[in-house]
């Protein structure tokens, strides 16, 4: 008990600033990561709001031609770099998956406070090198452009970039060695929320991918800096060699953004069905196909690049194969919203508007493995609009369905569910109108990377523009309402949802150790009773 | 031996008992040699790549390395492997006077080897070999030489940081070896620096006979 009288929780246990940055507690690392990640959620989204409003007219009124190239960049590397690739993992992952497999903490505590500390220096320098001028090289920094040609400040974004993939390659240590190492007894694989199999999936491609991309941003860097001929053509060095290094992480790096996002899915969908996930194995095993299949894929990206046409007919073939454990995942959580007793609470909301989002992403993502339907689109909105699906509609909607969910576990506090209601129908609104007229202006042929455009082009630029403004409120309300709940809000009890899973066991907010006696397991995951989810005998 | 081992038990909170801290500090440690050798193993893909583009400014540009030095470090570097492989040993027999004197004389051969690391990189740069405006190789003035220096001095270079990060780390853990840390149960750290120091070791297994040894020219 403390001074107020109320029970000693993780939040509570001291105050003191050192408590917070010095803390080795898993849970108070995931708020430092929430806090810092939502600031650059916001910095990359103000960046989108500029370019949405350069957009809105033909003529580029705005910024000129490189300050708009500015612009993309430092969107799409904020938004990337430190904000989806972290989001799920080092904020829900981190807060849940020891509480989830019934241990103390994560397996290196001082390791994932090391972590967090490399993810701010990595992003301090970035935003470093945005305010000394800024990246025009997009944010896949091609060579020769980004190592020979390019103003800005490619250096310093590149060892920001490379300094935050290691907090990246530490999380996903961590995970699979807790994951490994520290289950609960009774705790088998196979009684593992899939959350957890989710991220177990996540974090192989975190540690498996990600020092690749920090080998190729070694090379880039010495290439920029000491003017050495790696990939530099007219020092017989091969740019299409960088392209591969760096999509060898890319690519993969799409799955460390999604898997998480659909490990949150699958307990959104048991937890407001009232029934165990159809088909569990399949879907826990689901991850894993995506993780591993994500590995030999990635010259999808190049089929334009002067990849070799054998080369493309195979990541051609491997990368529609991605799409056999993408729907098994789909249709099993529509099968498990069968004969489900459904409530609609706003984390089932974002849960339906992902399964929408994520659907429409990935069959669009089939239209660009066919190699010819790619000449056509590449490099053009299409595109664009393709990734924005995956990586905004169906992350994001995985991220905020996830913090609404579990927003009462982690600050003890409900938040209120009309005005979350809304922000979930705005976000859904919103993105559909913001993208969706983006895969008819690729597929009209407005090229990416513009801030010029053809007269025709205008109505849809205007539907994209108007649709990002929604989107923008859909975003900024749980920012609101979030922090107003953090006062007002009225106090969770221990499992508001009356869900199933050792975090809803404990109480809300967890206290430090998180277990006063490590727990034993003795049944499945979503062990919901029969006649709560209606089943047939 | 250990004076005041029991002081503190080495046990970590979240830890249910010290096999279960033994088989996570383990587990991380080759999960972590992993990243490493995919770290690696886009340099060396790089290698390839460009080795089979170029085969003879490769080979010309190999021949310029200095093999005798090369040997003599591949050498000096199975040594230090030797003594970690005992230091550790001595780590399991609870032996803290063995633990100190095997990473001192770890600790002493890498050094040797980065010394001579230094002379070979002064040569190179006596004879304009490093990359970059001042570079000339005029017996092959073609494209390809300059790559192999490239290549040369990222990958040598990344893995004498290595090294340098595995002295750091020797010197730390002599430290708490001094202060009694280890026992006969429990000198796990020594051991985990000791799946590093073999991990940069056969790195340089690989390097020398890539660099110094194939395509050479006689
Ligand atoms: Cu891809």
């Amino acid at each position: 008990m403390n001074s107020s009288g109320k029970k000693t929780n993780y939040l509570n246990a001291s105050h003191t600033l050192s408590s917070w940055f010095l803390t080795v507690d898993h849970k108070r690392i995931a708020i430092l990561y929430l806090i810092t990640i939502s600031i650059f959620f916001f910095i990359g989204g103000l960046f989108a709001a500029l370019i949405r409003l350069e957009l809105l007219t033909p003529a580029g009124d705005l910024f000129k031609s490189d300050e708009y190239n500015k612009l993309f960049t430092l969107h799409g590397i904020v938004m990337i770099f430190f904000f989806l690739i972290p989001s799920v993992p080092a904020v829900l992952g981190n807060f849940l998956i020891p509480i989830m497999i019934g241990a103390k903490d994560l397996a290196f505590p001082r390791i994932n406070l090391l972590s967090w500390y490399i993810y701010v220096i990595g992003a301090t320098l970035a935003t470093l090198a945005i305010m000394v001028g800024g990246v025009d090289t997009g944010w896949t920094f091609y060579t020769p452009y980004s190592t020979v040609y390019s103003n800005g400040a490619v250096a310093l974004t590149i060892v920001g970039a490379f300094i935050t993939g290691f907090s990246s390659i530490l999380t996903g240590l961590n995970f699979l060695v807790t994951i490994h190492k520290m289950r609960a007894p009774g705790m088998t694989w196979f009684r593992l929320p899939l959350f957890v199999w989710a991220h177990y999936a996540t974090s192989l491609i975190m540690v498996l991918a990600t020092p690749v991309l920090a080998s190729a941003l070694f090379l880039l860097f010495l290439e920029r800096v000491f003017h050495i001929g790696i990939f530099n053509p007219a020092l017989g060095g091969d740019p299409v060699l960088f392209q591969h290094l760096f999509w060898f992480y890319s690519h993969p790096a799409v799955y460390i953004m999604i898997l998480p996002s659909m490990g949150v899915m699958s307990e959104l969908f048991a937890a407001f069905s009232r029934k165990r996930i159809f088909g569990y194995e399949f879907v826990a095993c689901s991850s894993l196909a995506i993780a591993i299949l994500g590995f030999f894929v990635w010259g999808h990206h190049m089929f334009v690049s002067g990849q070799s046409m054998y080369a493309g007919m195979v990541f051609s073939v491997l990368s529609f194969l991605v799409a056999i454990p993408s729907a098994v995942k789909a249709f099993n959580w529509s099968a498990t919203l069968y004969k489900g007793s459904i409530s609609y609470e706003t984390p089932m909301l974002y849960a339906f508007g992902f399964i929408g989002l994520f659907t429409i992403g990935g069959l669009t993502g089939l239209f660009l493995s066919t190699m010819a339907v790619d000449v056509h689109v590449h490099d053009t909105y299409f595109v664009v609009a393709h990734f924005h699906y995956i990586m905004v509609g169906g992350v994001l909607m995985g991220y905020l369905g996830g913090l609404h969910y579990w927003w009462p576990k982690i600050t003890g506090r409900l938040y209120p569910e009309a005005w979350a209601k809304l922000s979930a129908l705005l976000v859904f609104v919103g993105f559909n109108l913001t993208f969706f007229p983006q895969f008819l202006l690729g597929y009209m042929g407005m090229p990416r990377r513009y801030h010029m455009y053809p007269e025709e082009f205008q109505v849809l630029n205007v539907c994209s523009s108007l649709g990002a403004s929604v989107l923008g409120i859909g975003y900024f309300l749980p920012l609101v309402y979030f922090l107003w709940s953090l006062k007002f809000g009225k106090e969770s009890p221990a499992n508001p949802w009356g869900a199933k899973g050792l975090e809803w066991e404990i109480q809300s907010p967890p206290t430090t150790h998180n277990f006063d006696e490590i727990p034993v397991v003795t049944e499945e995951a979503y062990a919901y009773a029969k006649e709560d989810g209606k089943h047939h005998g | 031996m250990a004076k005041t081992s029991d002081k503190k038990s080495p046990l970590q909170h979240h830890f249910v008992h010290l096999n279960q801290q033994y088989d996570a500090s383990q587990m991380g440690m080759w999960a972590f040699l992993i990243t490493e050798i995919l770290f690696f193993g886009a340099l060396f893909t790089a290698y390839i790549v460009y080795r089979l583009m170029y085969p003879a400014a490769f080979g010309a540009a190999s021949s310029h390395l200095d093999i005798t030095l090369g040997a003599f470090n591949t050498a000096v570097l199975i040594a230090s492997s030797l003594t970690m492989a005992l230091a550790v040993h001595a780590g399991h027999t609870g032996s803290t006077r063995g633990i100190i004197k095997n990473l001192i004389w770890t600790i002493v051969l890498g050094s040797v080897f980065l010394g001579v690391k230094a002379i070979e990189y002064s040569h190179k740069f006596h004879e304009h070999l490093v990359p970059g405006p001042s570079f000339s190789f005029p017996l092959y003035p073609g494209a390809g030489s300059e790559l192999f220096f490239s290549l040369y001095f990222a990958m040598t270079g990344l893995h004498a940081f290595h090294m340098v990060i595995g002295i750091i780390g020797l010197f730390i853990l002599i430290g708490m070896a001094a202060k009694g840390r280890f026992n006969q149960e429990y000198s796990t750290p020594v051991e985990m620096m000791g799946l590093y120091w073999h991990f940069v070791d056969i790195v340089w297994i690989f390097l020398f006979p890539l660099l110094y040894l194939v395509l050479r020219h006689h």
